[in-house]
């Protein structure tokens, strides 16, 4: 106990937004993917409210298409925080006949994840879901709120939303109403790696430089493997990639990189000249494809 | 890193997003895919020059009819700090989204046509930034380039623009005056080679020497209760932590302080931060902290210094900036949030509506709607601890929530 706070101001109002979800709402919960953006989260909640617990579980919505490397990390970190893990399949959906597999060449499971999580949210009445959504990364998310309020059926109306005054969040609701909840909305791409770096937290093996079987599409570096619809003239090679954000395979490109370490990774961000999304095909499929997903009650 | 939020005000057609787009783009923070973007869209459409604008409008409706909806936030930094610039549309429902974009603003940016001067926006604009109580106003003189760069227009608009400041109250406002080309980068980034006469900085290195300590305003130490951490573990049995953010000033270890609402007097104990115990914290903090005594302490009560208590009252007048599309009107009851503290609040009386031109008041009103402002009388059904908005900008401001739709209906400045 010796010295005054040097305070983070995006750190400090993060820890502030948890605070608030803890204390506005019955039954939150952390919407965990396993990527960069929801282990800052964890960190966050860790630090908002110390030496408790965090006072709400985490749910992973699978969609059975991961990378194997991102799912391993997710449980063993579950196990270090010990805190609740909620794992919900897009498999089963699929199995249940509530949503239809996309096929060829452009298919994913991205999109189906809607219609498991808004199952979900209704099978443990969740009012209150945490994601790691930033305002920088797309622009439909430049608009939405810290604490965006969602319908019965998962809907966002973009058109009219809550207006949030300084410091004040409004969380009041009506029964089967939920809000998301953005801690990190005011956070860059490179806001998040160098906390990543300050704090020293471990993030799944993915986002470092690695030797991977390719192929290259549209411009786009895409994983080979069983969950990706691939051409056979599309020749598959080996190359040293990284992913800046780790979506389901189906949806995130690689970059090409040889950074090994937290600290090159924040260089190769710094100086790199392409933005995040752009490496996300899920967006590359029209203009609005973010806000269309939003409405209808994506993350 | 420190963050400054910017927040920018212009009518329609006066350069915002293209100035916005230019502090991009000469800080080398659009990434090649978003200029590709804007390359591609702009050639679409026709135009001969960049449209920048397509960098920052963001729902489908604001690109189908070239509008600004929303507050949108737009990201860049510096090797200084980073910047958070809240771009708020210039139309209808103007008030109420410059407003929302004020409040979490530390500077704004008023910007001007050289062609058409200091016009009745312009008024309003910076009359919101005085409610407000934005301490740095920059006032951005764009489309130099229009008037041929014209010493004579800027110092005439400059003139104009100081009338208005002689209206302004709000004496601690630092206003600063920067003739720009938005479109051709004259004085954003790049000091402009056609305004020799001009000898002051260009609009980034204004906002680069913007002191952090000198942004925020000060007062008296506030620290509302959000959250009680009690872990209920082996390790931490009897661990009672009061979780809050800290405004207005210093808390630090051994301060005597009182519990509001319950007047018990108390020192504080330990201050944490994450693990680590911390002898003081300054604003903006989000810690918790440790009473010495074992007194009762739940969500919505403060915590301040013994001799600096603020006021406890359940009655109160307010300047309020209505946000709803159902109407304000004497004798409604709204949920009042002051802070993290919420309370019941009935409306007696809409004392007058007060012109956002600098004309004055309209007294016999008898409703409120979207973008009016106005004074307005409460009672509420249990006191708050407030300051006026005027000592301390964030404990002199609460928001009204409509109990039938929980809509955010309006935010509300304590006299």
């Amino acid at each position: 106990m010796t010295e005054k706070l040097h305070i983070n101001a995006l750190e400090n109002e993060a820890i502030y937004i948890f605070r608030e979800v803890a204390a506005q709402f019955e039954k939150p919960v952390l919407l965990f993917s396993g990527g960069k953006d929801s282990i800052t989260l964890v960190r966050l909640a860790q630090k908002a409210f110390y030496p408790a617990k965090i006072p709400f579980p985490l749910m992973h919505i699978d969609t059975g298409h991961n990378f194997p490397e991102t799912i391993e990390f997710r449980d063993r970190l579950v196990e270090e925080l010990g805190v609740e893990l909620i794992v919900r399949n897009v498999q089963d959906s699929i199995d249940q006949g509530k949503v239809k597999e996309e096929s060829g060449r452009y298919s994913s499971r991205n999109m189906l994840q809607t219609t498991t999580l808004l199952d979900a949210i209704e099978e443990f009445k969740f009012d209150a879901c945490i994601g790691g959504a930033r305002r920088d990364e797309e622009k439909a998310r430049a608009k939405e709120r810290i604490f965006s309020v969602r319908d019965d059926f998962g809907q966002w109306d973009e058109k009219n939303q809550r207006p949030e005054l300084f410091d004040m969040l409004n969380g009041n609701i009506d029964l089967g109403q939920n809000v998301r909840v953005f801690p990190i909305s005011n956070w860059t791409e490179l806001d998040v790696w160098t906390y990543i770096e300050n704090e020293d937290l471990e993030i799944p093996s993915i986002y470092f430089a690695h030797k991977r079987d390719i192929f290259v599409r549209d411009g786009l570096i895409w994983s080979a493997s069983e969950h990706v619809y691939k051409d056979d003239e599309e020749l598959v090679e080996e190359r040293m990639v990284r992913f800046r954000t780790v979506g389901d395979m189906s949806c995130t490109a690689a970059v090409d990189s040889y950074a090994l370490s937290i600290s090159e990774v924040v260089a190769e961000i710094r100086d790199s000249s392409i933005s995040e999304r752009g490496a996300r095909i899920d967006d590359k499929r029209s203009e609005a494809a973010m806000e269309k997903r939003k409405q209808q009650g994506y993350f | 890193m420190e963050v400054l939020k910017i927040a920018t005000a212009g009518s329609v057609d006066d350069g915002k997003s293209t100035l916005i787009g230019r502090l991009l783009y000469d800080t080398k923070s659009l990434t090649d895919d978003k200029l590709k973007a804007i390359e591609r869209s702009s050639k679409q459409k026709g135009y001969d020059y960049l449209d920048f604008s397509l960098a920052t409008d963001g729902l489908v409706a604001e690109r189908e009819q070239g509008i600004t909806i929303d507050v949108a936030h737009i990201y860049f930094s510096t090797a200084t700090r980073s910047y958070i610039i809240a771009d708020t549309p210039g139309h209808v429902e103007y008030t109420r989204n410059m407003v929302t974009g004020a409040s979490t603003s530390q500077a704004a940016i008023i910007l001007i046509d050289a062609r058409h001067g200091v016009i009745e926006q312009t008024y309003r604009h910076f009359f919101i930034n005085n409610l407000l109580r934005i301490k740095n106003v920059i006032v951005a003189v764009n489309k130099m380039d229009l008037v041929d760069f014209s010493e004579e227009r800027y110092n005439e608009i400059k003139a104009d623009f100081q009338k208005l400041v002689e209206k302004s109250e709000y004496e601690d406002q630092h206003i600063a005056f920067i003739p720009v080309s938005a479109l051709k980068g004259d004085n954003v980034v790049k000091k402009s080679d056609s305004m020799s006469w001009y000898k002051g900085e260009t609009l980034l290195s204004h906002l680069e020497k913007l002191d952090t300590n000198d942004i925020y305003n000060t007062g008296k130490m506030r620290f509302p209760v959000q959250f009680v951490i009690r872990p209920k573990t082996e390790e931490f049995h009897d661990y009672r932590g009061y979780a809050g953010k800290v405004y207005g000033g210093d808390i630090k270890v051994g301060d005597e302080v009182v519990v509001l609402p319950s007047q018990t007097k108390t020192k504080i104990k330990e201050i944490y931060f994450n693990d680590k115990k911390y002898e003081s914290a300054s604003r903006r903090s989000s810690i918790s902290v440790i009473l010495e005594n074992d007194v009762n302490v739940s969500r919505g009560d403060m915590i301040v210094k013994i001799n600096e208590l603020p006021k406890v009252e359940k009655q109160f007048t307010a300047t309020v900036s209505w946000m709803d599309a159902m109407q304000l009107v004497a004798g409604s009851k709204y949920v009042l949030q002051h802070g993290v503290h919420k309370v019941l609040a009935k409306v007696t009386a809409i004392n007058h509506k007060i012109e956002t031109d600098f004309s004055g008041v309209e007294n016999n009103v008898s409703a409120l709607n979207m973008n009016d402002i106005a004074s307005v009388s409460f009672q509420l059904n249990k006191p708050i601890f407030f300051d006026s908005f005027k000592e301390n900008r964030t404990n002199g401001a609460f928001i009204l929530i409509d109990v039938q739709s929980n809509n955010t209906a309006g935010v509300g400045f304590i006299e």
